[in-house]
């Protein structure tokens, strides 16, 4: 049994575990001293060694993507944390945020010192009010007690945060939409290259990082590297939250090593909903390719979820029992993509409405079997023809639920509806009346 | 614009903080637009002029931008935006269910407002609560582990003029302007106030208590 290490929700259930003094109670702030006494080059470097990969949902190294920046020329560079959780079954940074701002606040302060950024920016979604009010306060606690400003701590290094709130919509996590959004724009992505590092905000090298693996940088600083790659698996080091939701009997935040199997959470989570059996679920959120229970044993690290099939994301197992129609779930999704869409590609703007069009008729007992392939064949002019992720996002249920349950969308066909109760999937009792399509349209 | 002149003075010096902010002016647009929500209740065209002349472009391409974004509203809104999350995993928990009875107690749709300009209802994305399932919003505060029968009671408590308290979060639910006014990036002094952590969110620090874990071990 692998053994959870709470870290980031250490202190999560003190009084006020949000505030400066319990944070710093907790030895808050302390490694920001000791970075600061450090040569910006050796924390990258530390970073690096540690193995810590951006847990935002790509995975992508993070000493390497600040290794990334250009050479200094004299002009700003700058720092973005994505707080723009939105991807369908996460929910790790708005805990993170509500409980404990100052973990985010001191690891933006250590990130910016080591990349040589005296302005960094959260961009928080804007649908969380009471999370931004402590995110707020947390900033200006930060600068009562020193830690940001000017000659912060005698250090010579300058530093201001600006906090900001977005105003609803999924493509702004995408991070060069992040950036138009944060220049006053429609949140659409940008061509890449190039790259946020060597044009990003206000087309200066930036760094944009996901809440999560900021917060993590501090206990990396305090603890050691060889304490950080102590924990995962050869190539995924550190722990992260494991986010579960769904048909479990404890949902919540697990933070455990990487590589620790959903067996294992499960075992911790109380298991299954009593009386069910797990059918399916996605690893890293709706965007990833769904699991099975062939996939119960499968470590939850970036190579061994890749290998299977699927992706680990950002550790969003969304959990679905048996009760529940795997084509309700993927047609619920896929409207999802749709709405979120930016618009800018084809693919991805005509390709999810037109899959919309398609689940809707097969959900609603009107498909037919050559429905099914017509997916398919759809899905393969989005996924990789589109601008960015969220048209791939678009078809990984779809590919991924054909594959394995590609009965169901059958049944759907033959028997001319839905063979499910939808009364049995809810977590309260009662009975379903007819259903009516209209109520959903 | 037809703001009043004491009006007009507090947007502008508003306006003035907000873009002191940033190292570039348009960065300020999308918490004006939260601003100008915080007076009018919407975007209104109004506000749209007064966020063009503040930040140098035209009505026409501040509309570009409002437009894009789902929490800015076309139409003066309820005094509460009440959202019942539809997305696949709440959907299944029941919230499709929430959606249904809460909607026809209401008697308004999606994106719609009661005649009493209390309620507007929306179905809505992913929150980040899913742990929480099923899931609803109020003026953006959680409203945590729903049934049809909390959420129309919450309805209910909103429309008779009462205070009610999300699961997680203030002490109260505030007005649709006091909570825009929040994310143009103003405290409004309620930060500390709580209805204490739930479960979920220490479900995994209980979970490690179970296995021996102590707070301040390594």
């Amino acid at each position: 049994m692998t053994d959870l290490t709470p870290v980031l929700s250490a202190t999560w259930g003190s009084p006020k575990s949000w505030s400066i003094d319990t944070y710093t109670k907790a030895g808050g702030y302390g490694p920001l001293k000791k970075a600061l006494a450090m040569e910006p080059g050796a924390l990258i470097q530390a970073v690096k060694d540690s193995g810590l990969r951006g847990r935002g949902g790509a995975g992508f190294p993070t000493g390497m993507k600040w290794g990334f920046l250009p050479p200094d020329d004299g002009g700003p560079r700058y720092l973005v944390i994505n707080a723009d959780e939105s991807e369908p079954g996460t929910c790790k940074d708005i805990p993170t945020l509500l409980s404990a701002p100052h973990t985010l606040i001191e690891g933006v302060i250590i990130t910016s010192f080591a990349i040589g950024c005296n302005h960094a920016f959260i961009y928080l979604r804007g649908e969380v009010v009471h999370v931004y009010r402590r995110l707020m306060q947390a900033v200006r606690e930060a600068y009562e007690a020193g830690h940001l400003g000017k000659n912060i701590h005698g250090s010579g290094f300058d530093l201001d945060i600006t906090f900001h709130a977005g105003a609803g919509a999924y493509i702004c996590g995408e991070e060069t939409a992040l950036l138009d959004s944060l220049e006053g724009r429609r949140g659409q992505p940008r061509l890449k290259p190039p790259f946020p590092a060597v044009a990003g905000l206000y087309a200066r090298p930036t760094v944009v990082n996901n809440v999560e693996s900021v917060a993590s940088v501090p206990a990396i600083v305090d603890r050691g590297v060889e304490w950080f790659t102590g924990m995962g698996t050869e190539r995924s080091k550190g722990m992260g939250f494991f986010s579960l939701s769904g048909h479990v009997t404890r949902p919540g935040q697990y933070e455990a090593p990487l590589g620790i199997t959903l067996r294992e959470l499960l075992d911790l989570a109380g298991g299954i909903r009593a009386g069910h059996e797990l059918k399916f679920w996605t690893p890293g959120g709706s965007s990833t390719p769904i699991f099975t229970q062939d996939h119960l044993d499968t470590p939850l690290d970036y190579e061994s979820v890749g290998a299977a099939g699927s992706m680990l994301g950002t550790r969003a197992l969304q959990l679905f029992d048996d009760s529940t129609c795997v084509v309700r779930a993927v047609t619920r999704w896929t409207e999802f993509y749709k709405h979120e869409s930016c618009g800018k590609c084809t693919p991805c703007r005509e390709g999810t409405y037109w899959l919309t069009q398609i689940l809707k008729r097969i959900e609603g007992g009107k498909g037919t079997q050559a429905d099914i392939q017509q997916l398919l064949d759809t899905c393969d002019s989005i996924a990789g023809r589109s601008f960015c992720a969220l048209g791939d996002g678009a078809t990984s249920s779809i590919i991924s639920s054909v594959k394995l349950f590609r009965e169901e969308y059958e049944a759907h066909v033959e028997q001319g509806g839905c063979p499910f109760d939808r009364s049995a999937s809810a977590l309260f009792e009662y009975s379903e009346t007819p259903a009516t399509e209209e109520a959903h349209a | 614009m037809t703001y009043d002149e004491s009006t007009l003075a507090q947007l502008e010096a508003d306006a003035d903080a907000i873009i002191a902010r940033y190292p570039v002016k348009r960065s300020a647009l999308l918490p004006m637009l939260h601003l100008v929500q915080s007076v009018d209740g919407y975007v209104s065209p109004d506000g749209i002029q007064f966020c063009a002349d503040q930040v140098n472009l035209t009505a026409a391409e501040v509309s570009a931008v409002a437009t894009f974004y789902t929490q800015y509203k076309r139409r003066p809104n309820g005094e509460y935006q009440v959202g019942v999350c539809t997305n696949t995993l709440c959907a299944v928990m029941g919230g499709d269910r929430i959606w249904d009875e809460l909607s026809e107690h209401v008697g308004v749709g999606h994106n719609e407002t009661t005649e009493d300009g209390t309620i507007t209802l929306e179905r809505l994305e992913c929150n980040a609560a899913c742990d929480y399932a099923p899931v609803m919003m109020v003026n953006w505060e959680f409203f945590d582990n729903q049934t049809p029968q909390s959420a129309k009671q919450v309805v209910d408590d909103l429309r008779a003029g009462k205070d009610v308290a999300p699961t997680r979060g203030p002490a109260k639910v505030c007005g649709f302007k006091e909570v825009s006014r929040v994310l143009a990036g103003f405290e409004d002094g309620r930060g500390d106030e709580d209805q204490g952590v739930g479960a979920p969110t220490l479900a995994g620090l209980e979970a490690a208590k179970r296995q021996g874990w102590t707070e301040g071990s390594k």
